[in-house]
């Protein structure tokens, strides 16, 4: 620009005020301009589901301020001290100046309570809200080529918010808190030949010792957040790299992004839903008590409260704790083999790690190198979809399983019929979702085939010259009728011989998925079907 | 202004609603005075009078499952021995007499009076010597709240929650909430071991210390949780179905008004 001579120059920009020359100074020192210009204009598909990730980060901007004020206060040391503070039902009781800080944060520091509670609202919604995300990514087959590695990315966020949370909820140093890390402890301890070596390494001793809640303040408030944050620059940044996935609808393709841009639509609603977020978990902090650890007092190994359970996002591995039936303990080579701690605990690890490893599953199930920029409408991959419904209906009974005792008495069950009922859940559960969720799909595709080639119900009922009734069907507008053909039917692999004439087992296995997925199929009416149908009709 | 003149003082209308009102406080009061002098000097513990008027409820009311001399049946246990306490507690809170068979004896509406609660408790107890019911001073909550708040995490919470909102046992059984249970009952409860409780005798914890623990369910029961509504005191159950349905409930719906097409 007019760099040359800038003393004639400056009169020219005062035109465009401070504003202007703060940009061209910036500008002009950064190149920013480009950037602002290519994320500026990038455009976001706009629905409701795809602001459930938006959801997750403000939440975890809520969890890091409320979180920074918290360490101001929090003071990570399992001394003992008598707490003197000011409530009364714990006025002198020996506790850990972890607890007793935590006690001080809630009584004693003007503000505190509010921020710790909005801090521990706030990282419940954010693993909700990440759970949420992640389900709408599965079900709408946002996971595919080029997205992959994103869904790596995102569950590995998914178990480091776990982390973070577990890690948090262990600090006060309470009596609840305790029994939960008794729990972890009970299940490193039950790996064979390594758990007890691990158990020591990790508390610095026999359980509970006095350093495990220094150690875990280090993870919770250095490690866990760091790379957290890391990761979640990466997955926007991926974000913009593969552009938004868009729902089918007329003009949006597998090439563009349709949808309002960053500058300045966009970005002032997203700014506004920040506010939002933000807004509702202070509200729910003012008002609604959360983890009230001045009623579970500090830890001491030997009581357990009735109805202690760990946050919700735990609770499923909880849940498979419980719903093991007794007597799975084996004495063999002097040793105990506790199979009720192995089994959940390798069951859920196969768990976690199907659905980490789900987007590579189905690709090399279909076969298909392309790349999907189109979301797909889950009933238009009915065996995805009924996996899922299997996935969630098997994660849905552990969590309820972790609520058992409580389902117990508000329900005026017995503990043993909710335990059984669950364990039954749990095994047949996915099944029944798995067939149940595959047939409504197919039922749902059959429903829009009809629609698309006959018209949907009018409820005008005619009566024709003849004496007949008919009920007139009105045809769809082409707008509709776009969102309902345009998907991708896949049609089961053909085995073939490779270039040595065999058929290997990995291939009869690959077209025997491949045959389970896409055996029960509804292909999306094609063009000659449409016109023959219009001709018959008009 | 004139007529609000004329209308003060003995005139005016609100001087009719205040002696009515000071008429059945009057009234009211006195009543209740003489009516609870009288049933102070009826429920005498030892007078034979009470013992005969207890006999007579327990023949017509209780017989029926333990026996006519209250030596017990198949369908009732006996209740020789049991002293004034435990009858207190359980016909007390409405637990006797029975509905039905059950897993444990449900809490329902008191079924006997002040009175002809204390009546059957001291024919029982005339049976044979047992726990009696506890002085005022042990059960008014004038104890040490932090010394009965860590002997209850110690010794009811692991049946009761820490915050006293009760938990289930096996078979259907559970152990109630204790948010509405009153001193006496608490602490008869406790050295009677009602339903599927143990009993806490005088040397396990001495009445001091269940003076205590009575004293710190009276704080819970009196002060609300600082931090606002408690959610049932359920702990992370209630609070994960809370941020599910109502915290991420709103925020959707909030995406959903976000996102939607103006017309």
């Amino acid at each position: 620009m007019s760099t040359a001579a800038p003393t004639t120059s400056a009169p020219e920009k005062r035109k465009g005020g401070f504003t202007a020359a703060a940009s061209n100074y910036i500008d002009e020192r950064t190149s920013i301009s480009t950037v602002v210009k290519e994320l500026g204009r990038k455009a976001f598909p706009d629905h409701w589901s795809f602001l459930l990730g938006e959801i997750a980060l403000f939440s975890f901007v809520v969890v890091l301020i409320s979180g920074t004020f918290l360490t101001f206060f929090f003071q990570a040391s399992m001394a003992e001290v008598h707490y003197e503070g000011s409530y009364v039902p714990l006025k002198g009781i020996e506790m850990s100046v972890a607890m007793a800080s935590t006690l001080d944060i809630s009584f004693d520091l003007r503000g505190g309570l509010f921020v710790r509670q909005m801090h521990h609202w706030a990282a419940l919604l954010f693993v909700a809200a990440i759970g949420l995300h992640m389900l709408r990514i599965f079900f709408t087959g946002a996971f595919r080529k080029p997205r992959e590695l994103n869904w790596v990315i995102g569950f590995v966020l998914f178990v480091l918010a776990m982390g973070e949370g577990f890690t948090g909820y262990s600090l006060p140093d309470d009596l609840l808190s305790g029994n939960g890390l008794r729990i972890i402890d009970g299940m490193i301890k039950g790996m064979p030949v390594i758990g007890t070596w691990t158990s020591f390494l990790l508390f610095g001793g026999e359980f509970p010792g006095t350093a495990i809640v220094g150690r875990l303040y280090t993870l919770h408030i250095l490690l866990l957040p760091a790379i957290i944050v890391a990761l979640i620059a990466v997955h926007l940044l991926f974000v913009v790299v593969h552009k938004h996935t868009q729902y089918a609808a007329p003009g949006k393709t597998q090439q563009n992004a349709v949808g309002p841009p960053i500058l300045p639509v966009y970005a002032a609603k997203a700014g506004g839903f920040f506010f939002i977020v933000f807004g509702v978990l202070a509200l729910i902090a003012s008002l609604f008590t959360i983890n009230p650890i001045w009623n579970y007092g500090p830890y001491d190994p030997s009581p357990v409260s009735a109805g202690t359970q760990p946050d919700w996002y735990i609770g499923f591995a909880d849940g498979a704790l419980r719903l093991i039936p007794p007597g799975w303990e084996f004495v063999w080579l002097e040793r105990t083999w506790s199979f009720n701690i192995l089994v959940p605990l390798v069951g859920l690890l196969v768990f976690l790690g199907l659905v980490f490893i789900y987007p590579f599953i189905e690709a090399w199930i279909t076969g298909d190198k392309r790349e999907h920029h189109i979301a797909d409408r889950p009933r238009n991959a009915p065996t995805r979809t009924a996996i899922g419904a299997a996935g969630v209906t098997f994660y849905a009974g552990l969590w309820a399983a972790a609520s058992s005792d409580l389902i117990a008495t508000h329900f005026k069950l017995t503990m043993e019929g909710v335990i059984h009922s669950l364990q039954a859940v749990v095994i047949l559960g996915p099944f029944l979702a798995y067939f149940i969720t595959k047939r409504v799909c197919l039922a749902l595709q059959k429903k829009d085939r009809e629609v698309v080639l006959h018209g949907y119900e009018s409820g005008r009922i005619v009566k024709l010259p003849g004496g007949e009734f008919i009920e007139v069907h009105q045809p769809l507008d082409e707008y509709d009728r776009w969102r309902l053909v345009s998907y991708e039917s896949y049609a089961p692999l053909m085995i073939r011989p490779d270039a040595r004439g065999r058929i290997s087992v990995w291939q009869k296995m690959r077209a025997g998925f491949s045959r389970w997925f896409f055996e029960d199929r509804i292909a999306p009416v094609t063009r000659a079907e449409l016109e023959a149908s219009h001709s018959d009709h008009h | 202004m004139t007529s609000s003149k004329r209308r003060t003082g003995r005139r005016s209308p609100l001087a009719t609603v205040a002696l009515l009102a000071l008429g059945l406080v009057f009234t009211g009061g006195a009543y209740a005075a003489f009516s609870t002098g009288t049933a102070q000097a009826e429920v005498e513990a030892t007078s034979q009078q009470t013992i005969e008027e207890g006999k007579k409820l327990f023949q017509a009311n209780c017989a029926t499952c333990h026996g006519l001399d209250a030596q017990g049946t198949e369908a009732g246990p006996s209740l020789v021995g049991v002293g004034a306490a435990a009858v207190d507690f359980q016909v007390g809170t409405g637990r006797m007499p029975m509905q039905m068979q059950g897993p444990q004896a449900e809490q329902k509406p008191v079924q006997f009076t002040d009175e002809q609660t204390k009546q059957l408790a001291y024919y029982v107890a005339s049976l044979g010597p047992g726990p009696d019911i506890p002085a005022d001073h042990l059960v008014n909550g004038g104890g040490d709240a932090a010394n009965g708040a860590e002997l209850f995490r110690i010794n009811c919470a692991m049946c009761h929650n820490v915050a006293g909102a009760g938990g289930a046992l096996t078979e259907g059984k559970y152990a109630p909430a204790l948010n509405d249970v009153s001193g006496v009952h608490i602490y008869e409860a406790m050295v009677t071991g009602p339903q599927n409780m143990p009993v806490f005798n005088d040397l396990n914890i001495t009445p001091e210390d269940k003076r205590d623990i009575i004293t710190y369910l009276q704080y819970i029961q009196d002060n609300r949780s600082p931090g606002g509504f408690e959610l049932g005191s359920l702990g992370p159950v209630s609070e994960g179905l809370f941020i599910w349905i109502f915290g991420l409930g709103t925020i959707v719906a909030i995406t959903v008004w976000i996102t939607a097409k103006s017309n």
